[in-house]
């Protein structure tokens, strides 16, 4: 076989194909490289902040002596990203549905497509822009609320969801939904008790996927929420979030606002990534995606 | 309806549903497009609302806004070429540096990993669009920047010779051009690569069975059959990465140096338009906010219409299979025409 080998490619053609293998296999090992460097920095750094009273105590605004912990942001970050969620998922499980069950070649929803692809295309900075200049400006409800906040990152976990969606319902066999209609059920009944509940596990991962993504985004938030030090469950006013608190941080003079901006970072990203694997679990389980 | 030999009650068919049954069919349906119809208002909306905002800038500076550079928030004056110039670059840097190595790394992952370990490295190399860009940021200015300023002005004095890379080594800082450009890379790499595993997966079977029968190896079946077959869905997706880097604020802001000039040299400081709006809404007032608004619109428009090339490409490569990075985790997500019912 070798001699067969030897015969068919010559040296400086497997020396090339050896190469360029090579080469690949290095790429691949070179893209890992800052993920696990980001991982690694997160946890040498952010780990030795990480005590009861991190996660117990609020920032607070003191040049001098203990800067406080995380307790506002974290809480901050739930509070936001959960009202963008609500706003968010069922929208846009609601267009993807348009889209599967009732637009699907149609001009109208081909266009809608389009401006979904779009949306992802937004940079989530122009997002916050898009809410400042439609709702901080006019000053309805305040000036920077939580809530505000909410909907910019609303309009930017929108498309997420919706594409993951659509994927998704594309995915239930028309078997089934025939069958339902041929036994007489309406087409909303169709929707609701068996494209939904078949779909149901690729919706999650979507909508989870969606959140992990809300979740880490800082830009929007800038024009829109502004950050604040204390605690509040109010979402008509200014709230601290997991992102702002660590923007505000990273450049500080001082070490131990940095040392918790680390923690605070660790933090974030040990709950985006747990989202994240638990989203992909799921999608593995599903019959369906 | 055919069903109108059947015995009718009242006027209509007994199969027919009666209309107030139909109701929440049509309730249904009239909801959901209406849903659909708002996004478009709503897109439509928002850039009316930033083109009025924009508007005292824009008329004031009209095309010197992106030609000419003067950004002078002492003095009112707001010409952003270096803006457009510092966005262009970093994300040329990004491009350069990012595209090559999640080509490389979405052929190995579909054509030479063992099978074994391709979806869990597959997967790592997703996890990298996981992290937020605020922890780029955080790790860009505390590690990266700050070990990469030996290796930059060795690389500035040895290459002195060639113009603008070479030069400036005494300047550098950690906060430059080239280090929010490679951010930038380590960010589009995951989506580059993702879609580049997508479109490599619909080069057919037998292309590649015929490079391999005709005796060609795994580089040249790679070279032959696979690349030209997918230059274009690649393309694409290269350039959504770098709508991508376009949009970037946060990772950018902290490590492009801030500084409104045209850089002189690959290390030099810069500025984006992403990163100004970011950095200066704050106290910004008067003419200074419509000039940001008119920045976030050149940046709107600019990540559109490259958006908008994207798909033409990925559209195109495709064939009648329809391949979209989400902006979130970027999985990807892949219809093929032919499959859809």
């Amino acid at each position: 076989m070798s001699s067969l080998e030897a015969q068919a490619v010559s040296g400086r053609r497997r020396t090339t194909d050896r190469l360029m293998r090579a080469t690949m296999l290095a790429c691949t090992l070179l893209a890992l490289v800052p993920l696990v460097a980001i991982i690694y920095y997160l946890i040498y750094k952010g780990i030795g902040s990480w005590s009861g009273s991190f996660f117990t105590t609020d920032p607070n605004g003191n040049f001098f002596g203990n800067p406080g912990g995380i307790r506002s942001a974290i809480l901050g970050t739930l509070e936001i990203v959960a009202l963008a969620t609500v706003i968010a998922v069922p929208i846009g499980i609601g267009v993807a549905l348009y889209l599967t069950e009732y637009g699907k070649d149609s001009r109208f929803a081909a266009t809608i497509r389009y401006f979904v692809d779009v949306m992802t295309g937004v940079p989530s900075i122009v997002f916050g822009l898009f809410i400042y200049i439609s709702l901080v400006i006019s000053h309805i409800g305040g000036d920077f609320t939580a809530w505000k906040g909410s909907i910019a990152l609303s309009l930017l976990m929108l498309p997420i969801v919706t594409r993951s969606a659509e994927v998704v319902l594309l995915l239930v066999p028309d078997s089934l939904r025939e069958a339902a209609l041929a036994l007489g059920a309406p087409r909303w009944r169709v929707v609701a008790r068996i494209v939904l509940p078949t779909a149901a596990p690729g919706l999650l991962t979507g909508s989870l996927l969606a959140i992990a993504r809300g979740m880490g985004e800082t830009a929007p938030l800038l024009f829109t929420t502004a950050g604040a030090f204390g605690l509040t469950f109010s979402l008509g006013q200014q709230m601290n979030a997991l992102p702002l608190q660590i923007y505000n941080d990273l450049a500080s003079p001082r070490s131990v606002v940095v040392d918790r901006a680390w923690g605070a970072a660790l933090t974030l990203v040990a709950l985006v990534l747990i989202l994240n694997l638990i989203a992909r679990a799921i999608s593995r389980r599903s019959r369906v995606a | 309806m055919q069903a109108s030999t059947f015995t009718a009650r009242g006027d209509r068919p007994s199969l027919e549903r009666s209309p107030a049954s139909r109701l929440p069919d049509r309730a249904l349906k009239w909801g959901l497009s209406g849903l659909a119809a708002a996004i478009l208002i709503l897109i439509a909306f928002f850039f009316i609302r930033l083109i009025g905002q924009s508007n005292q800038a824009l008329s004031q500076f009209g095309f010197s806004f992106v030609f000419r550079n003067n950004w002078d928030v002492a003095r009112n004056i707001y010409e952003g070429a270096s803006l457009v110039v510092g966005t262009l670059i970093t994300s040329a840097i990004a491009l350069v540096i990012g595209v090559p190595v999640a080509v490389a790394t979405a052929l190995y992952l579909t054509e030479l990993c063992p099978l074994r370990a391709r979806a869990p490295l597959g997967m790592l190399v997703d996890l990298l669009a996981a992290v937020p860009s605020v922890v780029y940021g955080l790790w860009g200015v505390w590690v990266l920047g700050p070990k990469l300023v030996p290796i930059e002005k060795w690389i500035a004095n040895t290459f002195s010779f060639i113009p603008w890379i070479g030069g400036g080594a005494a300047a550098i800082t950690p906060g430059n051009i080239f280090v929010a450009g490679l951010i930038l890379a380590i960010m589009i790499l995951p989506i580059v690569s993702a879609i580049s595993r997508e479109v490599l997966r619909t080069v057919p079977l037998e292309h590649k069975e015929a490079a391999l029968a005709l005796g060609a190896t795994r580089w040249e079946m790679i070279r032959m059959s696979i690349l030209p077959y997918s230059r274009s869905g690649i393309t694409g997706g290269a350039m959504l990465g770098l709508g991508r880097a376009i949009g970037e604020t946060i990772a950018v802001v902290v490590l492009i140096g801030d500084a409104p000039v045209i850089p002189k040299h690959l290390f030099s400081q810069g500025y984006s338009l992403a990163a100004v709006i970011a950095n200066e809404f704050g106290e910004s007032t008067g003419l200074h906010r419509s000039a940001l608004f008119a920045a976030g619109l050149v940046l709107f428009v600019l990540t559109l219409v490259v958006n908008i090339v994207a798909r033409v490409f990925v559209a195109r490569s495709a064939r009648g299979s329809r391949i979209v990075a989400d902006a979130g985790t970027d999985d990807v997500v892949v219809q093929i025409a032919e499959g859809m019912p």
